[in-house]
């Protein structure tokens, strides 16, 4: 029979943040210098000043602490009651195990554990690094399998060197599987120096070598980065990891600046090459930035409000759009690489074929509307066979996409109707179109065109 | 060049790093720690250290490739098909040998991978054997430095006798193994000794994997440390090690020794051979 102490009984007035075991030291003053390097965690209860938080939303009874399911017969494990899809007391069981101090984890390479479970099931979301401030050296370990067996995981930190004053000793969050709750134990959480994962790797950009246009102002990161090492059964796992453990290198300082917070700072014009490193191993990936200068935003649209349904623009607050791009596979190629400069969106198709913005959550009735407006900026070269196709549809009676209702207005802007590298305003007028009270998509088709920005989309009168 | 292989240097190790000696009593061969054996004086005789460009292949003038599937996957079940390409088996410019199994569909195999062996045109009896390799790692990969008896063709297979210098389960990352297979004890009943590192891999680097062999012993060695002894009363069947061997550098994907490759592991996975050097006794 289980006997377990139920944190309900001792913690019920506290619904979102559950602090146990911890008392938050008087002499924060007399704090030394450096943090202690204790590497537990939860081995048969909480560590010396470890403290639990529920995250909002969840089930804040989920965790407790279990006597009976341990470990090689130890003394308690950690309990973690995942909720039955629709439970009132919380869709999903989560919560993080932190430390006010921090702690020195450099000299430790992995925090490890053992888990089981009541049945076969994946555990979402495993990880460290959540400290409820700055979270700024997270690592998570997605889509965890577990069984009735217990097994032993890792979670590597990728640079320990970073890691002189960590706070978030560990978290979880995991749903029902297959809208069923179940159980399952964690046990001997510590941090290990594990000598048995080996052949780390990392990449930014998505391992791409990524050469992009940029301008003063404009809001730029490195994204898409992975990490990945080798477990000691041989197999490769991978891992998300904040971004702040690459050591990222700018080749030219004097046009982009990489700040303490691994952020990309634009100062000037010209070419750099940005190069991540994670620990002693060159991450694969690169982003080059062809910095041009001042970007010149889109004219600011002076229509009153009143005059305007507004599906994309700073200047108006936009109604619900599904969507920008709507990746239709298989023949889509366009992707998405939307920017933002001193506040203002932009819209940015890359590799661009055909893309669409879908606004059927409600569809847009612009019966009292004379025009639709584009503003449209094409970097590159404008081809004598560029042009650009614009069709707006409306959904008709069904109020949805097909069911041979709709009706279309078709426009095509040709290499003459076009300039390159400046703001081209579009407005096209909706007398041709037989129905405008339940539009719902506008679909860009391009020819020899692959790359533009647009802002300010919207109907008026 | 003569290479003096210190024991007291073995000694030195038991004595100062005592997780290795709790190690060595863990495993039954190691019951023996060199101290009948005296230093070992041993001269250079042959040597293939791999320098030339990326791309080149080795010395014909030494190896022969073997190519395909064999005989029930090379006797072992193996699933890779051996070619002769270059994508499989060429220098890598930096002063190895690349061997490399690739996940690639080939003649009726899923993967691809070398072997190649010194046979007719080098062969050695007795002496000192190491090679500096770095493994490559993931479930089901079985690289292998190793030697079999010049007589195969007439006496066949194990009679001929063979001796693993190291192999190692790609799975088992902290763990190589060094062999003996002869009549009466080979494939599953081979006479094989582990030796596993605590808290550190094999794969990560280049390690010295080495066989002392004389007419009544073959010592096993990684980094000159001496993990096991064979002599005739350890083998339960004939002593077929009074001749000369060839050499043998390949790797396996799946098989019986190793089990299967899985989803999770890392293709294509290459071993680097830096280099093997043949020494005689002095």
């Amino acid at each position: 029979m289980m006997k377990t102490i139920n944190l309900k009984y001792l913690l019920g007035m506290l619904v979102l943040i559950m602090l146990i075991a911890a008392c938050k030291p008087d002499d924060d003053l007399l704090r030394p210098a450096s943090f202690p390097n204790n590497p537990l965690v939860f081995i048969d209860d909480f560590s010396a000043g470890l403290q639990y938080a529920a995250f909002a939303g969840s089930d804040v009874t989920a965790f407790d602490i279990d006597r009976v399911n341990t470990y090689n017969n130890t003394a308690a494990s950690m309990q973690f009651a995942v909720p039955d899809f629709g439970a009132p007391e919380g869709t999903y069981a989560g919560g993080a195990y932190y430390v006010d101090g921090g702690r020195d984890l450099s000299s430790y390479t992995a925090l490890t554990f053992y888990a089981k479970a009541s049945r076969t099931a994946v555990i979402d979301v495993l990880g460290f690094g959540i400290d409820l401030g700055e979270n700024k050296y997270q690592v998570t370990l997605n889509s965890t399998q577990v069984n009735t067996n217990w097994k032993k995981f890792y979670i590597p930190i990728p640079d320990p060197s970073k890691l002189t004053g960590e706070k978030g000793m560990f978290f979880y969050s995991d749903g029902p599987d297959n809208g069923e709750g179940y159980t399952f134990w964690i046990d001997e959480v510590q941090f290990e120096n594990v000598g048995l994962l080996a052949h780390p790797k990392s990449s930014i950009m998505g391992g791409d070598d990524v050469v992009s246009l940029a301008y003063l102002g404009l809001d730029v990161d490195i994204r898409d980065v992975s990490y990945s090492i080798n477990l000691p059964d041989g197999t490769d796992q991978a891992y998300i990891l904040s971004k702040a453990y690459f050591d990222l290198n700018s080749s030219n300082e004097n046009v982009v600046r990489v700040t303490s917070d691994n952020d990309l700072e634009i100062v000037g014009p010209g070419l750099a090459l940005i190069r991540a490193s994670l620990g002693d191993v060159e991450s694969e990936g690169s982003l080059t930035l062809n910095v041009q200068g001042t970007f010149q935003l889109a004219p600011e649209p002076t229509l009153a409000a009143s005059q305007v349904i507004s599906l994309f623009s700073d200047s108006y607050t936009d109604v619900p759009v599904d969507y920008y791009n709507g990746f239709w596979a298989p023949f889509q190629t366009t992707l998405s690489e939307d920017f933002v400069i001193d506040g203002n969106r932009i819209l940015n198709y890359t590799n661009f074929n055909f893309v669409g913005t879908m606004f059927s959550n409600p569809t847009v009735d612009a019966s009292s509307m004379t025009h639709l407006h584009l503003d449209i900026f094409i970097p590159g070269a404008i081809q004598p066979n560029t042009n650009l196709t614009l069709t707006l549809r409306d959904f008709g009676p069904d109020g949805s996409d097909g069911g041979g209702d709709d009706s279309d207005l078709v426009t095509t802007l040709n290499s003459g109707d076009l300039s390159q590298g400046v703001w081209n305003a579009i407005d096209i007028p909706l007398a041709g179109l037989s129905a405008k009270s339940r539009l719902g998509l506008i679909i860009y088709e391009g020819n020899a065109l692959t790359n533009f920005y647009a802002d300010n989309i919207y109907f008026y009168n | 060049m003569i290479y003096i292989k210190k024991i007291s240097q073995i000694k030195f190790q038991f004595t100062v790093l005592p997780f290795l000696m709790v190690l060595a009593m863990l495993l039954p061969s190691c019951e023996k720690n060199g101290d009948e054996t005296s230093i070992r004086s041993y001269s250079l005789v042959w040597n293939q250290e791999f320098d030339g460009l990326a791309g080149e292949v080795p010395d014909s003038s030494v190896w022969n490739y073997d190519i395909g599937t064999g005989n029930d996957g090379w006797g072992n079940q193996e699933l890779q098909y051996y070619t002769n390409s270059t994508d499989n088996i060429a220098l890598d410019g930096l002063g190895n040998l690349a061997i490399t199994a690739r996940a690639e569909n080939f003649g009726g195999s899923g993967f691809t991978s070398g072997r190649i062996n010194t046979k007719d045109k080098f062969d050695i009896q007795y002496g000192r054997i190491e090679a500096s390799i770095k493994l490559p790692y993931g479930p089901g990969i079985w690289p292998a430095f190793w030697m079999l008896g010049n007589n195969i063709d007439e006496l066949s297979w194990p009679q001929c006798g063979e001796i693993d210098i190291v192999e190692f389960k790609g799975q088992i990352p902290n763990t190589i193994y060094g062999s003996v297979h002869g009549p009466g004890y080979s494939a599953g009943n081979a006479i094989t000794t582990p030796y596993r590192l605590v808290n550190e891999r094999f794969d990560t680097d280049f390690r010295l994997y080495a066989v002392e062999w004389g007419a009544d012993r073959i010592d096993f060695f990684v980094d000159d440390y001496l993990y096991a002894q064979i002599d005739p009363e350890n083998v339960p069947g004939e002593w077929v090690f009074n001749k000369s061997f060839f050499l043998i550098l390949n790797v396996a994907v799946g098989g019986g020794f190793v089990g299967f490759p899985t989803s999770g592991t890392p293709f294509p996975q290459t071993m680097l051979v830096d280099y093997i050097r043949v020494y005689e006794e002095q």
